[in-house]
Order: C-alpha cells, then sequence, then structure tokens
C-alpha cells in the first residue's frame, strides 16, 4: 500500500514537473533522428532494429535523467527524513519510485510506436523482431533505471546521482569493447556481463532466456543495492 | 511515553551523543537546551528512528526504536530542524501524502486536514504551492505534518528557528496548545523559549546530559545564593559598610555606575533568607535615600553559562 502511494505521489510529480517532459522529448527527438536516418538509408529495411539500438543507446543517458530526482532531492530537501520516520520501510521506498519510473519510461517508449507504425503503413515489417526489439527495450530500461536509482540513492546531488548513473550504464555497456581484446572464458565472461551485445540480439529478434534473467537480475541487484544504500545513510 | 537508556551514538569514531538517559510522561513537554552542535537533533533522530544508536535502547509508546522500528514511528510525529517539504505540492496535497504514508485512511484524511489547518491557521493557504509560502508558513505546514496522524509523541527540533518574532510568539503558543493531547519533546537553543514553553529542561552540552529539571528549579538549585540589587543615594563607604552589617549578608559589592549616577550596590545572601526588608530598614535608618531595591533572579542564560562552563572554573560553585 505504502509501496502504491510512493509510486502515485511519484508519478504525479513527473508528470506535473517539466524535468521527465524535456528528457522525453530529447530522447524522441534523437531516436527520431536516427531513426530517420535509418530508414532512408539505401540498405533501409522494414524493421525496428534502428530504433531498438540507438533507444537502446540513449536509455544510457535518459533512464539516470529520469532517476536522478527521485531520491538525491528527498535528501536535499530533507524529506528523506520524513520518509524514513514513518511508518514506511525502506524498500517500499525504494520500490514505489521505481515503479514510478518505470511507467514514466513506459511512456516515453510507447511514443516511438509512431515510428514502428510508419513501418506497418509504409512498409511489412516482421512483427515478431518488432514484439521482442520492445520486449528488449523494456528490460534495458527497467535494468538502467535500477541503475539510475542507485545513483541517485547516493548523493543529494542530481548532477552526481545522474553522472553516476550513466557512469555504470556505460560501462556495463560498453565492456564488450573490452571483451574483444582477452579470449576464451574471460571474453565469454565480460561479453556475457555488456548490455549492449544483450539489446542487439532482442533487436534481431532473439529472445534468449538468458537475456530476460540477466535484465531482470541487474534490476534486482541494483534496487536491493539502493535499499541497502538507503539504510547505510542511517548510520553515516 | 519515551524511554532513553544509555544511548550513545558515534559517527564515524566521534561520539555524538554519550549515555544519555531520561524518560518523558504522557502529556508532558521537555525542552532540549544546549548550544548549536550539543547533540540535541542527534538524539531526536535517535528517539524518531531516523539514526539506530550506537550504544543503548530507546522505546517509544513501549515500542523499541530498533527492533519494533514501525510501530514505534506509527506514534512519533517529527519536525526535523530544517523543515522537510515538498515545494512542489499544494499544501493540501503534502498533508493528504504525508496522511497516506502513515497509514490513514482517504476519510480520516479529509477530516484530518481540516483540523490541523485550523490548529496551524493555514486556512489561507491550503492551496497555495508550498514552494511559494514564506519561511513562518513553511514552518506551519512542518508542524501540520507532524500532527495530522495525531501521534502521542511529538518531536520538533528547533520550531522557532528562523521565523519572524510575531510567528515566533504564535508557534511558541501552538506548541503549548499541542502540549495537552500529545507528549512533547521540543530543541532550542534559545534559553527564554524553554522557560515559557517547556514543564521540564534537559540540557546538553557536549553530548551529555548536565542537568534535567523544571526551569525555575535549575535557576534556584544552581544558584549558590540569593542576590539582592539596591540603588542608594549616600556616602559609599558607610553604605558598603551598614549593608555588609545586616543579618546574614555574606558579601557587598559595588555594581559599576556611570558617574553621576545613583551607585549601585549587590548584596548576596545565604539560600532561602529573605533579607530584602532587613537591607531596606538599613538604609532608610541610617538616614540615606533607597531608589531600587530588587532581588536578582538569575537568568536562564547565567545558569546555562555556568552548566556549560562548569568544567573550566572547577564545578565547585555549581555543586553547592
Amino acid at each position: 500500500m505504502n509501496t502504491f502511494n510512493i509510486a502515485w505521489k511519484e508519478t504525479k510529480s513527473y508528470f506535473g514537473t517539466p524535468a521527465a517532459y524535456v528528457v522525453g522529448a530529447m530522447f524522441l527527438a534523437l531516436t527520431g533522428v536516427f531513426f530517420v536516418a535509418e530508414i532512408t538509408s539505401p540498405f533501409a529495411e522494414a524493421s525496428v532494429r534502428g530504433i531498438v539500438d540507438w533507444a537502446g543507446f540513449f536509455i544510457i543517458f535518459l533512464a539516470p535523467l529520469l532517476t536522478m530526482r527521485l531520491l538525491a532531492e528527498e535528501q536535499k530537501l530533507g524529506t528523506l527524513e520524513l520518509l524514513l520516520t514513518s511508518p514506511v520501510s525502506d524498500w517500499e521506498v525504494v520500490l514505489g519510485k521505481y515503479i514510478a519510473s518505470l511507467l514514466i519510461l513506459l511512456a516515453i517508449l510507447s511514443v516511438t510506436f509512431y515510428y514502428a507504425l510508419l513501418l506497418y503503413v509504409f512498409g511489412s515489417p516482421d512483427t515478431g523482431p518488432v514484439l521482442s526489439g520492445y520486449l528488449g527495450l523494456i528490460l534495458y530500461g527497467a535494468a538502467a533505471l535500477a541503475i539510475g536509482l542507485l545513483g541517485s540513492s547516493l548523493s543529494s546531488n542530481q548532477i552526481v546521482a545522474a553522472v553516476v548513473g550513466i557512469a555504470i550504464l556505460l560501462m556495463l555497456s560498453f565492456v564488450n569493447r573490452i571483451g574483444d581484446l582477452v579470449s576464451g572464458i574471460a571474453e565469454q565472461i565480460v561479453n556475457g556481463m555488456s548490455m549492449t551485445e544483450r539489446i542487439a540480439d532482442f533487436s534481431r529478434g532473439v529472445i534468449d532466456t538468458s537475456s530476460v534473467v540477466y535484465f531482470l537480475s541487474l534490476a534486482a541487484v541494483f534496487i536491493f543495492l539502493t535499499i541497502r544504500s538507503l539504510e547505510t545513510r542511517r548510520w553515516r | 511515553m519515551i524511554e532513553v537508556k544509555e544511548v550513545t551514538k558515534y559517527f564515524g569514531s566521534f561520539p555524538a551523543i554519550t549515555d544519555i538517559s531520561f524518560t518523558v510522561e504522557r502529556g508532558e513537554i521537555v525542552g532540549f537546551l544546549g548550544p548549536n552542535g550539543a547533540g540535541k537533533s542527534t538524539t531526536m533522530k535517535v528517539i524518531t528512528g531516523f539514526l539506530p544508536p550506537s550504544k543503548g535502547t530507546a522505546t517509544v509508546a513501549g515500542y523499541d526504536i530498533v527492533s519494533e522500528s514501525l510501530d514505534a514511528r506509527r506514534h512519533i510525529g517529527y519536525l526535523p530542524e530544517t523543515v522537510p517539504l515538498y515545494t512542489e505540492m499544494t499544501v493540501r496535497e503534502y498533508l493528504g501524502y504525508m496522511g497516506k504514508i502513515r497509514g490513514m485512511s482517504s476519510d480520516r484524511i479529509r477530516s484530518r486536514t481540516g483540523d490541523v489547518i485550523e490548529i496551524c491557521h493555514l486556512e489561507d493557504y491550503y492551496s497555495s504551492i508550498i514552494g511559494k509560502l514564506s519561511k513562518g508558513f513553511r514552518q506551519r505546514v512542518g508542524v501540520a505534518q507532524a500532527i495530522i496522524h495525531e501521534p502521542d509523541v511529538l518531536v520538533l527540533d528547533e520550531p522557532t528557528i528562523g521565523i519572524d518574532p510575531i510567528q515566533v510568539v504564535e508557534t511558541r503558543q501552538l506548541i503549548k496548545d499541542l502540549g495537552g493531547e500529545h507528549t512533547l519533546i521540543v530543541s532550542t537553543h534559545i534559553l527564554p523559549e524553554v522557560s515559557q514553553i517547556c514543564e521540564r529542561v534537559i540540557v546538553i552540552h557536549e553530548g551529555q546530559i548536565v542537568a534535567i529539571d523544571e526551569p525555575q528549579n535549575l535557576a534556584r538549585t544552581l544558584v549558590g545564593s540569593e542576590r539582592v540589587d539596591l540603588q542608594v543615594k549616600g556616602p559609599q563607604q558607610e553604605v558598603l559598610k551598614e549593608l555588609a552589617g545586616v543579618d546574614g549578608v555574606r558579601d557587598v559589592s559595588r555594581i559599576n555606575i556611570e558617574r553621576g549616577e545613583i551607585p549601585q550596590y549587590r548584596v548576596e545572601s545565604e539560600l532561602g533568607e529573605e533579607i530584602r526588608a532587613s537591607l531596606a530598614k538599613a538604609v532608610v535608618d541610617a538616614g540615606w535615600e533607597l531608589h531600587r531595591l530588587n532581588a536578582v533572579v538569575m537568568s536562564l542564560e547565567e545558569i546555562f553559562l555556568r552548566l556549560t562552563t562548569e568544567e573550566d572554573d572547577g564545578g565547585g560553585e555549581v555543586a553547592g
């Protein structure tokens, strides 16, 4: 119940403040530009790969910008003290806020359906990869938001919070560049950690169970870390 | 209602408070007094469950603040030093949200919001955005959220800081009014405030309790002697001699005076001795003019200085 109350408050606050609109508009403009670039290229194909791959890349910045306010601002305003002295568990606070950010991300992603719609109007894309691509984006986004939320719990400064989130996401996304340098088991481990490799599968129409588990567990781990981070604030 | 037992809280290796123990009965208004950084806020954060104690235990309404934290928190209303407000919300939205996360039903929130708005005199600002309110009104909104769920215990950290004098008076009255239904802990570093609001004072200095008593008693027990100030027109040496000769007088001294003013004297006597009548008589009998005579009550400022500088001057006087 508390989780719901907090999620509801945060969702309203997203819609009531300009930050989410600005960030969302930027995201849509950028993915739009790259979508246009993809489908107007000489080798264009009627698929959402362009959207999914680029949206996946921009989520690295979108997610932390959406979550940076959630806990950082509470710390700055001192309202975190209020929340944590109310009969609300730490996990309810974190989960409520996470759900709100997920709803906003879904709202923003749903606008990109417009691009997919265009594909159906002017071409005949395979529906499978479209659906799997979006599933991948949502899973990817869910993990990215949890990472952003951890950043937000670490600082009362929203900029710092966003930078921490973006840094972690960039590392997890492009760790496969290191994978190229090593071989054998090390390469497998490093590539297994890479978010980019995983999302590429989805946009090709491959739903790999291990990738689904990867994104979900990434989200779970970072939500857990965020809860622990809130707890340690009490000890500091 | 509140029981704090030998609570110590370390920040790193630095003890912010050491061995704090006290109890507060239901309906009591207790003041925390101490300079900035004395440990008042830390103590309050421990009571409200925000900071777990490093050592010792605290219970609120019978619930342990660590092991039964959620139950204890249900009984606490808390106003931290920096008033915690969501500045983009209206007063109504804010109070509604605070009510909700404290588990109140929508009906109860509606009726309580009305009451609380009235208690805190926020009628005209019900639909205002909190970020646009002045400091004094924000403070009131802060108090309103602390009492919306009718908590048994109210913890107010420096509730009168940074607001204008008229609002300070109003806030103090508000706190007094709340005292009837709630058990209150109020911290302050403003001394007169304590004697105005509180029934009992806990003086904290450098993380330790240096005194717990009623405001008037603090003055009485700490001052080793009664003091009387006189203003007498007459030959100074003789006046000094005459006053010193009065029964019960321990010491007489001249108080610094401007040139041309009527001289003033301070007479100290044993505790509990009433010597004002004899002093007046002595002066009048000697044929001098008595312009003023009054007992000096030690101000809380002086008490406070004495308590907190005790170690520096040996402490013998205070103990007496």
